[in-house]
């Protein structure tokens, strides 16, 4: 369609997909295309494996420690997320304990495209943020959820972890990366015991933004010794909430 | 059953033994990835349909004898049994679970058998006769079921395919919403709910969108309610600050202690239906609640009690029925892979819902959906939704262009609904189907044509969309 077609109104309110068109009653050809285009993006983002070897590569100048989680393939972790919890067999046993105020770890989550577009310049710019402040060895986590970070800072005896992780794909960002603070980090930890940064990519938070987040919460969970609800609601812009509403919690 | 109290079957010179009830209804339930999460699954296929023959020789009454989950220590239990009504059980009372699958599929038993029905049986019941149940018969079955009712529209009549029109933002911005419920009135949605999924939970931001809703509801004086899907706690608070609060807006599960996990009980439902009803906000009808459930919330907030995870969703149904609802709704694809892996699981799952909601007399309707890290696509949503519209599913959700972009996971899209009512001659609700008539939305005869910008009543509404 070129010109305003009457929808324009419509179309200039919202990102969604407003005054698309109609064939019969059916899409139009280019609307259906497009729609398979954001979701495939978003079902490679899932299936694709993290370039952690080069990853690993671009963080010579960082001591950097690869670990997977008990969950043996894409298609375990999705049906298990318990197992994407728990460190695999003897992967603990890797991992160095030292006097650390922060651990970072990058674990691939749902999307595989955020990790390779943001992790690396988000972690950088919070270190950047953090003189003082004793860092841990980087862990690129495989096949990990979350609270799989909370194996990895109670092994290594960090005071606080931040695990940066993809998020699940939507179809309008398949590259959405989150980031998660956890205090006194040990398996059995809730959610409600975590800060949370969400929708980090170029049209969201962007990783440089994130980073000025990141870093000042990572200082108050230290300050306070407590991260969760309590240091949220000090935070003078608080992170985002996860979307949610009245589902059915996924 | 054996000495023990188990169950035993003997079929080719194999024997299974199933420990419990709760056992042999996990182990007759279709694969799914919950179950298996759960370590409840049935381990080999073989032991799957021996459940199932175990099952069919079951008599139907056992569900009264035996709780899955003790009367003592689950007020939802309590509920299912104390409001057990014997009499309207009788006509099958002497059945068992396989004999109740070839009363339901018999020519005797129609719309009307089935609604006296209703209160005499049990989530337990239908549950393990839908397991019994291939797809065909769980279509074919909740086809004969009428659960018909209303607020500002009538839902749930024969012919009638209602929509909820769901107009999510990231942000809940005012103009954006607008916008995309103009969108979804153009192509006829939206006379079951206007339902918008609140990006931020509060007291305020939920009267705002109250308040957007139902300025544009009285602006084009459209026949429907609208309902934002907050807390129910966010809720009775927007009613006591004097919102237009039509609908009250509730996510159930099927065990106390998930509810709980809700932050619910029965007591705080009750207390907000009637604080509802104090309103009289409806014209046709004095149905308020609105509620949503879906196959593995119970077991994802730890409290499935080891039952089966169909099992427990059903269970949702007897807490919904207590409250007279106008709507119900399965979010079946969205709860995730480790729950319903793919779209045979969704399928079947979305079916399943259905068919037990409307034996139990439920007003149901299906989100029917899935999320980016399910092995599901379009061309599956489009099979479950021709296979619900046949099985008359009271209404389905649409957003436009399939894409909702504050739950980030991919609907209907309003063509998609239109397309089954134009495909299976089903109309939306009357008095919203009148509305589409005086609007010029709707031909001669009763079909949404597409509409030239220029067409009138486009006009008014894209002009609206413009100036919100």
């Amino acid at each position: 369609m070129s010109g305003d077609d009457g929808w324009e109104a419509l179309r200039r309110a919202t990102r969604a997909r407003v005054g698309i068109g109609r064939a019969g009653d059916g899409l139009p050809t280019r609307e259906l295309l497009a729609f398979q285009m954001a979701h495939a993006a978003a079902r490679d983002a899932v299936h694709g494996r993290v370039a952690f070897q080069a990853m690993a590569a671009a963080l010579a100048d960082r001591a950097v420690i690869r670990v997977a989680s008990a969950a043996p393939d894409r298609a375990t972790y999705l049906r298990r997320p318990d197992l994407g919890r728990r460190l695999g067999e003897g992967e603990a046993a890797r991992l160095p304990a030292g006097p650390y105020d922060v651990v970072f770890v990058i674990a691939d989550g749902l999307s595989s495209a955020a990790v390779e577009a943001h992790a690396v310049p988000c972690l950088d710019a919070t270190i950047a943020r953090l003189d003082g402040l004793t860092i841990g060895p980087i862990v690129l986590a495989s096949e990990a959820r979350v609270a799989l970070g909370d194996a990895i800072g109670a092994a290594m005896g960090a005071r606080v972890v931040a695990v940066l992780i993809g998020e699940r794909p939507g179809l309008s960002a398949a590259d959405s990366l989150g980031a998660y603070l956890t205090h006194a980090p040990r398996p059995g930890r809730r959610d409600s015991e975590r800060n949370c940064l969400s929708n980090i990519h170029a049209h969201g938070l962007t990783p440089e933004d994130a980073a000025v987040k990141l870093a000042w919460l990572i200082r108050e969970a230290l300050r306070l010794g407590l991260t969760g609800i309590d240091l949220k609601e000090a935070a003078p812009d608080p992170a985002l909430p996860p979307p949610g509403g009245g589902r059915v919690p996924g | 059953m054996t000495a023990t109290g188990g169950y035993r079957i003997l079929h080719g010179g194999e024997s299974h033994v199933f420990a419990d009830l709760a056992t042999l209804m996990a182990c007759a339930s279709p694969r799914r990835s919950g179950d298996e999460l759960a370590g409840i699954a049935a381990a080999t296929d073989r032991r799957r349909v021996a459940a199932r023959m175990a099952l069919a020789d079951l008599p139907l009454a056992t569900f009264l004898a035996e709780p899955l989950i003790p009367y003592e220590d689950d007020e939802v239990t309590r509920l299912i049994h104390d409001g057990h009504d014997a009499a309207a059980f009788a006509p099958v009372a002497s059945l068992t679970v396989g004999e109740f699958r070839e009363w339901l599929l018999s020519w005797e038993v129609d719309a009307g058998v089935l609604a006296r029905l209703a209160p005499g049986l049990t989530p337990e019941m239908v549950a393990a006769v839908s397991k019994l149940c291939r797809n065909g018969d769980l279509v074919a079955i909740a086809a004969k079921t009428r659960v018909v009712t209303g607020f500002r529209s009538t839902l749930g009549l024969p012919g009638r395919l209602g929509a909820r029109l769901q107009p999510n933002h990231p942000t809940d911005d005012p103009q954006a919403i607008v916008a995309a419920t103009l969108d979804g009135l153009l192509y006829g949605m939206g006379d079951a709910v206007i339902g918008i999924n609140p990006a931020t939970d509060n007291v305020e931001a939920t009267i705002r969108l109250l308040r957007v809703l139902d300025d544009l509801r009285q602006r084009f004086e459209i026949p429907t309610q609208s309902c934002v899907l907050a807390h129910v706690t966010t809720t009775i608070a927007a009613i006591e600050a004097g919102a237009p609060v039509d609908l009250v807006f509730q996510s159930i599960a099927g065990t106390q202690a998930a509810n709980a996990g809700f932050g619910v009980s029965l007591a705080l439902l009750k207390e907000a239906r009637e604080a509802a009803l104090l309103l009289k906000r409806g014209s046709v009808g004095t149905n308020v609640m609105y509620f949503e459930t879906g196959q593995g919330a119970a077991l994802s907030a730890d409290a499935h009690h080891g039952i089966d995870q169909q099992t427990v969703e059903a269970r949702a149904y007897a807490v919904a029925r207590t409250f007279s609802p106008l709507l119900v709704n399965t979010v079946v694809g969205f709860i995730g892979p480790e729950y319903l892996y793919d779209a045979k699981e969704i399928t079947r799952a979305g079916l399943e819902d259905h068919f037990c909601a409307k034996l139990l007399g439920v007003p149901m309707g299906v989100d029917v959906c899935y999320t980016n890290h399910a092995e599901a696509d379009q061309d599956d949503m489009d099979d479950l939704a021709l296979l619900l519209a046949n099985a008359g599913v009271n209404f389905l959700i649409a957003v436009p262009g399939a894409d909702d972009i504050m739950l980030n996971y991919q609907s209907l899209s309003h063509h998609d609904v239109l397309r089954l009512r134009h495909l299976l001659g089903l109309r939306p609700a009357p008095e919203f189907e009148a509305w589409l008539g005086r609007m010029g939305l709707s031909d001669d005869r009763g079909r949404v044509p597409p509409l030239g910008a220029g067409t009138t009543a486009a006009r008014r509404l894209l002009t609206a969309g413009g100036a919100a």
